[in-house]
């Protein structure tokens, strides 16, 4: 991957046979560093037959590069696997990936065979992290964008959402907050059901703290609990 | 290498008695889990086994339910974190139909954290909960720096402490505990003025009072702009709070602030705490009542103590 940027693969046979896609880990930090909470990160693949899960990690604060810096054949503690991810996809869904917003996306489409459609966007080219091969999927359509042409197409998830938008039968987004609100406001618009995976800062990771709430049209929902994916009419994303 | 085997043989002659009786709470050990972290305890029961936790404190109860405050609530900060929940909570009704039942099972002492923005609220909660079984004991939280009205008003001024302790003393007979803040000039005054008002014992910490901004965005970090500072960064200033208000006053005091190790609990026990809570600690290990409980059974074999009854306060004498 890209500077700044790895993929972990973890050995935990449990959580990657019951894992399903949208769910993420807790990711405990080395006995070192006693101090530190523990890291959710959405599952980018889990391959149940030998036992493996992989992470996608964006290394931009000392947690991440903690857990970067593990060399291979280290130990981690994982806890998982936790909250609620995204229902089946039916035929001809999108998927709305902006950024590190990939990771979940990338395993919700190598969960089914149907044809579905992946709208990959980011700020810019570098920011494309996943590698093409990982995305190589028999019925997936792929189009890449960035905000600043220097790959695919130029402009944003939002852009390209409404132009594809048409006759998908559901939408299923990761990303930034404002390019979900987007999202949400176009799936709306269409009447088209979207469900969105959400990310907030979490401290106990099992919904006992109350510390990573939405706002929803039922109150504040705890995200690692109640979500991390919520449908998208639910959530009150600027509250 | 004799010597070596017979202490390993009076090592194993006795099992040290790790129980306290914390203001009436009659407690295996003296490890509970503190208010807040372990919400009202059934998502932790899935995931640990209680058998080494004492009790739990749970989640702060008031009258009516409180929505909490606007995200985001927490922030990790060096060895600790910063929070602003705003005591999300269900209200006492659906806490007496919801929680209280599945706490009842779990086999665990438990005290139940009452909050209020009035006295009236406060005496409320606890008349409200008098009736009910399973209930060991009371905290009055005046101390919580993260809600607008209320909370850490009451515990900050010794005339409302005493005010509010003795509203809420008529309305139960549970042990009483009252967790005071750390924010005041004086916590010895604050500790006395609860005693005084009938207080069965003393908890504390709660927070230490802060906030982080955001310098991206140019604007604070929680949506409650200030939040509570808690974990191993307050640990030392806690312990000598610890130290401060069990000198104060004769009623037991629970001690809590930072503590993730054995270590740190004995240091609580040391400076005069009956008993310790752990809340942040939790986070980084969930198995932490374990790790403590252990290390306490370690360290008395190691001293040849039979109990924790000549540890209390030792520090101080």
């Amino acid at each position: 991957m890209g500077p700044g940027f790895c993929r972990i693969t973890l050995a935990a046979p449990d959580i990657a046979s019951l894992v399903e896609p949208g769910q993420f880990v807790q990711v405990f930090m080395p006995p070192e560093h006693p101090h530190m909470l523990p890291r959710p990160f959405s599952i980018y693949k889990a391959d149940a037959e030998n036992g493996v899960l992989t992470i996608l990690v964006e290394i931009k604060g000392k947690g991440s590069r903690l857990l970067a810096d593990r060399g291979p054949g280290s130990f981690l503690k994982l806890l998982g696997p936790l909250g609620r991810g995204f229902p089946p996809p039916p035929p001809g869904s999108i998927l709305v990936a902006g950024g590190m917003g990939i990771a979940p996306l990338a395993f919700l489409a190598e969960s089914v065979n149907k044809p579905r459609t992946l709208l990959y966007c980011a700020r810019t080219a570098d920011l494309l992290v996943c590698p093409g091969a990982d995305l190589d999927l028999p019925g997936l359509q792929i189009i890449r964008a960035t905000d600043d042409g220097t790959t695919g197409i130029k402009g944003t998830a939002a852009d390209l959402l409404s132009g594809q938008i048409e006759g998908a039968p559901a939408v299923f987004a990761c990303g930034p907050r404002p390019m979900l609100t987007a999202v949400k406001e176009i799936c709306l618009r269409w009447g088209v059901n979207a469900w969105l995976s959400l990310e907030e800062r979490m401290a106990c990771g099992i919904g006992a703290c109350v510390g990573c709430v939405v706002l929803t049209i039922d109150g504040y929902k705890r995200v690692c609990r109640d979500g991390p994916v919520f449908p998208a009419e639910e959530v009150i994303l600027d509250g | 290498m004799d010597e070596k085997k017979d202490k390993k043989r009076q090592e194993k002659e006795f099992e040290p008695d790790l129980s306290v009786d914390l203001a009436g709470i009659v407690l295996k050990n003296p490890v509970l889990a503190a208010s807040g972290p372990f919400g009202y305890g059934h998502e932790y029961g899935e995931l640990t086994n209680f058998k080494d936790l004492a009790g739990i404190i749970v989640k702060g109860v008031s009258l009516e339910p409180w929505p909490g405050n606007s995200p985001p609530r927490i922030s990790e900060t060096p060895a600790g974190m910063l929070n602003a929940v705003g005591l999300q909570n269900p209200g006492l009704r659906n806490f007496i139909k919801e929680d209280l039942p599945r706490l009842r099972n779990c086999g665990l002492r438990l005290i139940v954290n009452v909050v209020g923005c009035t006295m009236d609220e406060y005496a409320g909660v606890a008349c409200g909960l008098a009736g009910e079984v399973g209930i060991d004991g009371l905290e009055l939280n005046i101390s919580c720096p993260n809600i607008k009205a209320g909370g850490m008003a009451f515990g900050t001024d010794p005339a409302a402490t005493r005010q509010v302790v003795e509203a809420v003393r008529r309305e139960t007979k549970l042990p009483l505990l009252v967790k005071l803040s750390p924010n005041v000039a004086d916590i010895g005054i604050m500790a006395r003025a609860a005693e005084e008002a009938g207080a069965d014992g003393i908890s504390l910490i709660n927070t230490l009072s802060g906030m982080l901004i955001n310098t991206a965005d140019k604007k604070p970090l929680l949506g409650n702009t200030f939040g509570g500072l808690s974990g191993p960064a307050i640990m030392p200033v806690a312990l000598k709070m610890v130290w401060q208000a069990a000198e104060a006053v004769k009623i037991p005091v629970l001690g809590m602030g930072g503590i993730t190790t054995a270590d740190d609990a004995l240091q609580f026990i040391m400076a005069g705490a009956r008993a310790v809570a752990i809340g942040t600690g939790l986070f980084y290990n969930p198995e932490l009542a374990t790790v403590i409980k252990t290390g306490l059974e370690r360290y008395l074999k190691k001293e040849g103590l039979l109990n924790l009854d000549q540890l209390e306060g030792i520090a101080r004498s």
